[in-house]
């Protein structure tokens, strides 16, 4: 095996994008693969709380950067999927304690035995941001459907654009249907419009998602939530197979457009 | 000062000399550099030394053994710059640097600018860039909201405006601003500003200049 490394980001803060880690690698660990996900966002760690995985935190990247532990020990093994881990960030350090060389590093030597490693970028564009893509091959940025966040997603896009990091793929979450039709948030169309680059995913706006987050169980692994069968679908499309995008009004006006638009190449 | 064979490439720079290395074995690299060394050894008297390893992967007793050798021949090794994680690591423990001010490479802009001189950008431009020409400049793409361009000359977008435009910044008030959508967040000709622009329903191409009354004003681009 060799893992496919993915980094999450976003620019803009709080749009989602530890949400969309924790419920993509627990959604490819249901479909049976081999995961790890690097908390990169040091100082500011979130990514064990919402997988439920805060106390049992010992070591963490910044302990096997200095030396005091080795990788496999830093790496927290998930309490439903055996086959998903952890490597939790430093809460009492900052982003400078890691470099985007350690960061290519640790991901090398992940790579051999693992299928996919997902990177948790810090929101920003500086050293954190720069350490999360330095491993890369794949980036997922996240964005809401605001004029802000799009923007931000913008910046960023272009970043990695001048960096040859190739063409992102975006997920749009927190997307409110009803909104969208009286005219009142952007729609999927409209996002993509601006940013000009391949949709990965929508996730609508969905309550169960917050209460999963709290709770430490990603909202993947609820059956019934529709922001759930969403990040299955996008753990499904970063697996390669083809998956129609769901529809979220009943109306066709919205899915044909994001039918449209992501066929278009 | 620039001489070459077939593994080693050195050539002097602002902080000393650079010596780049082409794939091979290190033993060979090390060879063919101490090789040209000892081929001059007056040129080289004394000199400071940098050296840009490529993707080679180098231990601790790489770089000290060839550290050594250099000093031998009264060359100081100052700085290893490489690709490889582990090589950055070596040179650090080393106290040697990793990372050197590379000549900046001249801009070429600086030609000769007159009047008719247009920068062609052929791409979207994203939030956060920002060009700046001392003539006109010509977009085929959008300007994305974040994005900026500054041009002494007049500025052509083939696309939509949501950027900030700034056409005749040295002053010249008889610069235009066309696009085929212009909702930019702001325009600027000269010295005058314009408010944001409503973003239209059905964008039609629109020039934006100066009036009569000296005010900046957009309208509806008509042929002929």
């Amino acid at each position: 095996m060799t893992a496919q490394v993915i980094t999450v980001t976003s620019g803009k803060g709080g749009v989602g994008k530890t949400t969309a880690v924790a419920n993509l690698a627990t959604a490819l660990a249901a479909d049976g693969r081999k995961v790890v996900c690097i908390d990169g966002d040091i100082g500011l760690r979130n990514l064990d709380v919402i997988m439920g995985l805060e106390n049992r935190i010992v070591y963490d990247i910044v302990d096997v950067i200095e030396g005091r532990c080795k990788l496999k020990q830093a790496m927290i093994r998930d309490k439903h999927y055996p086959d998903m881990y952890l490597i939790p960030a430093a809460q009492t350090r900052d982003k400078n304690a890691v470099s985007p060389s350690d960061m290519i590093r640790i991901c090398n030597d992940l790579r051999a035995d693992t299928d996919f490693i997902i990177i948790d970028s810090p929101a920003g564009i500086e050293r954190g941001f720069r350490n999360a893509i330095a491993a890369a091959d794949r980036v997922l940025v996240v964005t809401n459907p605001e004029v802000s966040a799009v923007r931000d997603a913008d910046r960023v896009v272009g970043i990695l654009e001048a960096e040859e990091k190739g063409t992102p793929f975006l997920i749009l979450n927190r997307l409110n249907p009803t909104l969208v039709r009286n005219n009142d948030m952007l729609s999927a169309e409209d996002v993509l419009d601006l940013l000009g680059i391949k949709l990965i995913g929508v996730v609508p706006e969905d309550e169960s998602v917050i209460i999963g987050s709290n709770r430490g169980a990603p909202v993947v692994t609820d059956p019934k939530s529709r922001a759930g069968q969403a990040f299955r679908n996008i753990a499904k499309r970063i697996q390669g197979q083809d998956v129609p995008f769901m529809d979220l009004e009943q109306q066709s006006g919205l899915w044909g457009a994001i039918q449209k638009l992501t066929g278009r190449k | 000062m620039e001489q070459t064979t077939s593994l080693v490439q050195i050539k002097g720079i602002r902080d000393g000399l650079l010596a780049t290395f082409i794939d091979a074995a290190w033993d060979d690299q090390c060879l063919a550099l101490l090789a040209q060394i000892d081929e001059r050894p007056a040129f080289f008297q004394g000199a400071r030394l940098a050296m840009d390893v490529g993707s080679q992967v180098l231990k601790v007793n790489n770089l000290v053994d060839l550290r050594d050798r250099l000093s031998e021949r009264n060359v100081s090794l100052w700085a290893v710059i490489g690709e490889s994680p582990t090589t950055e690591n070596t040179s650090q423990l080393l106290g040697l640097a990793t990372r050197i001010s590379k000549p900046r490479p001249e801009e070429q802009r600086h030609d000769v600018i007159t009047d008719d001189t247009a920068l062609f950008i052929n791409k979207t431009l994203r939030s956060g860039k920002r060009v700046e020409f001392p003539g006109h400049v010509v977009v085929v793409g959008d300007v994305n909201a974040g994005a900026e361009i500054i041009a002494d000359g007049n500025v052509i977008v083939w696309g939509r405006v949501r950027g900030m435009i700034h056409a005749g910044a040295k002053g010249n008030r008889s610069a235009t601003i066309c696009a085929l959508d212009l909702s930019a967040t702001q325009l600027r000709i000269a010295t005058e500003v314009s408010a944001m622009l409503k973003p239209q329903k059905d964008p039609k191409p629109e020039v934006a200049s100066i009036n009569s009354e000296g005010h900046l004003q957009a309208e509806l681009w008509r042929a002929g």
